[in-house]
């Protein structure tokens, strides 16, 4: 659906050259939802931006449904955006307009007759759930009013790509998991293929199949949701995993207790799929000679199935516990021992 | 009562000059407007970083506005004798006064349309384009409608800066109040006469800012 093919993107400035984005490669399929994560700076709001022409690329190729969309401009480029359309951090909505006839804004684009946009516009506003709000102004509307404005205004033309520009990050947590409810439900509904971009792995693990990690302007991590949570291995995916996986307080727990019992060892236990649903926990205790202390666990769901870790603290004779360890290492699950730092 | 306050006041004069700069100061927005908004556009489109981006337009238009945003305009009223003459046939009368009011405040127009048209959230124009708009497209649904409120507000503040042109354009026989005023207030010293027609000045502008109120709050709902 999407091949963006050795895409560099050099931008000059006072300073000199900046590489923005540098050698990238991605294949996107149809109807996946596909997740770009970075920090801010790491390029992956120009890497969007270069799938509906809104930047071009200084050198590679943007291929977007068998448009190659970096070598197009003028009429046929703007025809090609009408069906890759885009929904924004700051909903971008026109003050001036009504919630209608900001919907109907892209259909008056494309040339649609009145009768037909009206109708439209009905549609969308009951696929986005904003029935009674038509008349409304941007102003009179929440934050997650908004985006769904924008949602739908994105839908009207029939798109077959939608690009989703931190479109959940101006929202309140309850918000966004709506927003991203919303978007799950269009996917499947539509088959659209959506693109997002974000700086939180709470969006990623929600509705995403498929990950990528950028830093600087590269793509350092490419998997499905579950694999990179599983085993990130970049530093940089660690701490994306960890936004989501071990809240601060943990750590703390941890170290506190590292510092307390120095014969015990705490341990990360992460399981994925099937490997959730085992007694893992009564088979070590019942098998082994230890003390098990559960410090923290937490589930996690994500598109692809469940993914969960579980931190305990062991204590005992030695022995025991190198044999509780490689017990739980035969048993499918990941196993690492926390030590200092 | 008002014949003692206004013992010289000739009434029929007093409107017919009332008439003359409402006259001219209507026909001479309604070109400013225009002519202001299109070199407004102009240069908002080629400033830096914009839609159609254009160094040498942007410069030379800028230029323009400024020369003319520059000369006092009495002295533009003078400059532009000649060409007054070209294209009206007179130098004296309402309507030879149009050529002078309206290039001494149009490029004053296209500056605040440029500054207003700048507060437009790039965002919305982004989102625009991401939909596939043209540039044409882009100028009638979003720059327009967005900027709107500024739009008026600063058209009803050109007004009434046209309003204290025409006086001044009066003066050089123009007619309208500023006229009036000169001929029988200032040189027959009839203080009574300034008086009237000021406070008829004075409420036309009133008038004018009012409504330019009324519809910039109604446009408004941001």
């Amino acid at each position: 659906m999407i091949t963006i093919s050795n895409v560099k993107k050099i931008f000059k400035t006072k300073d000199g050259k900046f590489t923005a984005v540098d050698d990238v490669n991605l294949q996107i399929t149809e109807g996946e939802i596909f997740g770009v994560i970075g920090y801010s700076g790491a390029g992956k709001s120009t890497l969007i931006r270069m799938l509906n022409g809104l930047e071009s690329p200084t050198s590679g190729t943007v291929d977007v449904n068998g448009k190659i969309i970096s070598n197009i401009r003028g009429a046929e480029l703007r025809k090609a955006r009408q069906k890759i359309s885009m929904i924004f951090q700051h909903f971008n909505l026109l003050w001036s307009r009504t919630v209608r006839e900001n919907i109907s804004f892209p259909l008056e684009i494309a040339g649609v007759d009145k009768k037909k946009r009206e109708k439209k516009v009905d549609e969308l506003i009951e696929l986005v759930g904003l029935n009674g709000r038509g008349g409304s102004y941007p102003s009179q509307l929440s934050g997650g009013q908004k985006q769904r404005v924008g949602i739908a205004r994105a839908l009207a033309n029939d798109p077959q790509v939608l690009l989703c520009d931190e479109a959940t990050s101006a929202l309140d947590p309850q918000t966004t998991d709506s927003i991203l409810e919303l978007l799950v439900d269009i996917n499947k509904r539509l088959g659209l293929t959506i693109v997002l971009i974000t700086h939180e792995m709470h969006v990623i693990r929600k509705i995403c199949h498929r990950i990528a990690v950028m830093e600087d302007g590269r793509v350092v991590e490419l998997g499905d949701v579950l694999e990179v949570f599983k085993q990130p291995k970049e530093q940089i995916t660690k701490r994306f995993v960890q936004q989501v996986t071990e809240p601060e307080e943990t750590r703390e727990t941890i170290e506190h207790l590292l510092d307390e019992y120095e014969d015990g060892k705490v341990i990360k236990l992460t399981f994925v799929g099937e490997a959730t649903e085992q007694p893992i926990i009564t088979n070590l205790i019942r098998s082994f000679d230890i003390n098990v202390n559960i410090l923290q666990g937490k589930i996690s769901q994500t598109q692809n199935g469940a993914y969960g870790s579980l931190f305990i603290h062991v204590h005992g004779v030695q022995e025991e516990i190198t044999k509780a360890v490689d017990f739980l290492e035969s048993a499918k699950v990941g196993v690492e021992v926390i030590t200092h730092d | 009562m008002i014949e003692r306050v206004f013992p010289n006041v000739d009434w029929v004069k007093m409107w017919e000059a009332s008439y003359e700069t409402i006259y001219m100061t209507l026909i001479a927005t309604a070109f400013t407007f225009v002519i202001g908004l299109l070199l407004g556009l102009l240069l908002f489109l080629t400033s830096k970083d914009n839609i159609r981006e254009n160094k040498v337009v942007y410069g030379i238009t800028s230029v323009i506005v400024n020369v003319f945003r520059s000369i006092p305009f009495i002295v533009l009223i003078i400059l532009l004798i000649p060409f007054t003459r070209t294209l009206i046939g007179t130098v004296r009368g309402a309507d030879a006064a149009l050529p002078a009011l309206i290039i001494g405040a149009a490029p004053f127009y296209a500056r605040m349309v440029e500054i207003a048209l700048r507060e437009i959230d790039k965002g919305v124009i982004e989102a625009a384009r991401s939909m596939g708009a043209k540039v044409s497209t882009i100028i009638i649904k979003v720059f327009i409608p967005e900027s709107l409120p500024a739009l008026i507000s600063g058209i009803t503040v050109t007004t009434i800066a046209l309003v204290g042109y025409t006086a001044m354009a009066g003066v050089i026989g123009a007619g309208g109040l500023g006229n009036l005023a000169f001929l029988e207030g200032f040189q027959r010293s009839r203080d009574d006469v300034t008086l009237a027609a000021t406070i008829i000045i004075v409420i036309i502008v009133f008038v004018i800012q009012f409504i330019g109120d009324f519809f910039t709050n109604r446009l408004d709902k941001r």
